[in-house]
């Protein structure tokens, strides 16, 4: 396998670009495995890879229905960031952060990930309290976080509708430097090979039609369209369709799909360098690098396994980012699309043992998934090869719901769709 | 998508407010086994096809409406008001007018 460099990329070049490697095999699936991933998108890759890496463990497989990255990897809106509040989010996503900020190098594989800030904009002196509260405790745990007033987000943010007939005039911002973006399909194409260099297979077209349970109950293999394989671990990180597969193994588990679209508009020369959320509904906006700019809020609302929106979200979405960013009003929408979100019951992920010996779960991700990528793999790897969670995911469990320990942010209950 | 509500006839779905899953029946106040209750309040059947749910008429009648939908094609096949069809299992009786 070519190692990435200077070096190789110049030298390939002077001779036409020809002779580069494929950056992954496409091998047959085994008869058996030690541990077998079933989901080949960003979470399932980056759990291959930290179990080949951290754990040593690499006659490892990962199975995926489509193609790598195809699914909620390849349709989001690709912000990376720990402002998380609540104990059992907060470090686990800063964890997060952290395997973030040297990704591109432990990989090899540029993932160009951008630390362009997050702002958090408030609109009155509530809201600011509420965010006061919230990055204090990250503050606390060591992870950076700052409140702007008004005038220091003038400063920063010039675009922002300032003017005497503001909707909701900005009162002030929340900022975590060290947030940002990254591209969504290198994450998991350097995942991938970065799995695959360590021995992982990864067999696509390959769906997961049920699993092979022994005498006790345990699973010891999954059945699929390309045959039985045998495996004495299976870890399932398919979220959108996480309860389906679970179904297979007769778990009945306290998530429903739901619809969350996204956005891009035609590209535009720069003009947001950071991601900015607005305080007043729910809205996110970023810019990639092709121009185009990237922006998102609400669910639906609805149960739904459609991979596509309604118009009355995007009704509600544009005023929306026209008050906070009144020269959006001129660009014209290049593209919409939706994807399907396992929204939990208190808004915050699974990764854990399952009920069911063999089977382990990742799943769960709400629509907080994408910057969960390497933490999410890093600890789903730990809690397979060790039987046991690590600190960091100890309370991300299926069973905190029956123990009266919901993680919830946002205080919503047990409604999917409200959080 | 449209739902046609009992009251109003067929409406854009924008007029209505969804409130989840309908499947399940809330236990009985005096009921107190925890699984009972745990499953209520924290598992849905999230099936992949036809989906029975509240949604609430909040811009026509403000009826409570049980509506019955694809959640792959988003197709609804039915809808009744919800106090038609909704049961619980301690309701008291309602005494209606001109009843005996």
């Amino acid at each position: 396998m070519t190692h990435y460099s200077w070096f190789s990329v110049f030298s390939k070049a002077l001779s036409g670009n020809k002779g580069w490697d494929r950056a992954w095999r496409d091998p047959e699936p085994k008869a058996a495995y030690d541990v077998i991933i079933v989901g080949g998108g960003g979470h399932g890759l980056a759990t291959a890879y930290y179990l080949a890496k951290e754990h040593g463990i690499t006659n490892v497989a990962v199975l995926e229905k489509g193609w790598l990255g195809g699914g909620n990897t390849g349709r989001n809106t690709t912000i990376i960031r720990s402002n998380y509040m609540i104990d059992g989010n907060t470090h686990f996503y800063e964890k997060s952060l952290q395997l973030w900020e040297g990704l591109s190098k432990d990989l090899n594989y540029n993932a160009m990930v951008s630390h362009r800030q997050i702002y958090n904009l408030f609109h009155s002196p509530s809201q600011k309290e509420a965010f006061a509260k919230r990055y204090n405790i990250m503050r606390s745990c060591g992870i950076d976080g700052e409140i702007l007033d008004r005038n220091e987000v003038m400063k920063e943010l010039p675009y922002l509708d300032y003017s005497p007939n503001a909707r909701f005039p900005v009162y002030g911002a929340a900022k975590q430097p060290r947030a940002g973006t990254a591209r969504h399909d290198a994450v998991a194409w350097g995942y991938a090979r970065g799995a695959d260099m360590r021995g992982v297979d990864l067999i696509q077209n390959c769906e997961v039609t049920g699993f092979q349970r022994d005498a006790s109950g345990a699973v010891v293999g999954v059945e699929t369209t390309r045959g039985a394989i045998k495996a004495k671990k299976v870890g399932i990180a398919v979220a959108g369709h996480t309860t389906q597969v679970a179904e297979m193994a007769g778990l009945s588990l306290p998530i429903e799909s739901h619809l969350l679209q996204a956005f891009v508009s035609e590209p535009y020369k720069p003009l947001i360098d950071t991601v900015i959320t607005f305080g007043a509904g729910h809205f996110y906006i970023s810019q990639s690098d092709k121009g185009g700019l990237v922006f998102g809020g609400d669910l639906d609302g609805y149960n739904s396994f459609a991979q596509r929106g309604n118009f009355h979200l995007i009704d509600h979405l544009l005023p929306e980012g026209k008050a906070m960013i009144p020269c959006l009003s001129r660009l014209r929408f290049q593209r919409t699309w939706g994807g399907i979100m396992d929204m939990t019951m208190d808004g915050s992920p699974i990764i854990c043992k399952s009920p069911v010996e063999g089977l382990y779960i990742n799943g769960g991700w709400c629509y907080g998934g994408f910057k969960a990528t390497p933490g999410s793999g890093w600890c789903f790897a730990h809690t397979i090869a060790n039987d046991r969670p690590h600190e960091f995911n100890a309370k991300l469990t299926l069973d905190r719901f029956r123990r009266g320990y919901a993680i919830d942010e946002k205080g919503a209950g047990p409604m999917p769709g409200w959080h | 998508m449209r739902i046609t509500c009992p009251c109003c006839g067929e409406r854009d779905y924008g007029e209505f407010a969804i409130y989840g899953d309908a499947s399940r029946q809330r236990p009985h106040m005096d009921d107190t086994d925890f699984e009972t209750w745990y499953n209520y309040v924290y598992t849905r059947p999230n099936p992949k096809g036809r989906h029975l749910e509240f949604w609430h008429h909040v811009q026509g009648c403000r009826q409570w409406l049980v509506v019955e939908r694809d959640t792959v094609t988003h197709e609804v096949y039915g809808v009744a008001l919800a106090r038609d069809v909704v049961t619980l299992p301690d309701a008291p009786k309602a005494k209606r007018k001109g009843a005996k």
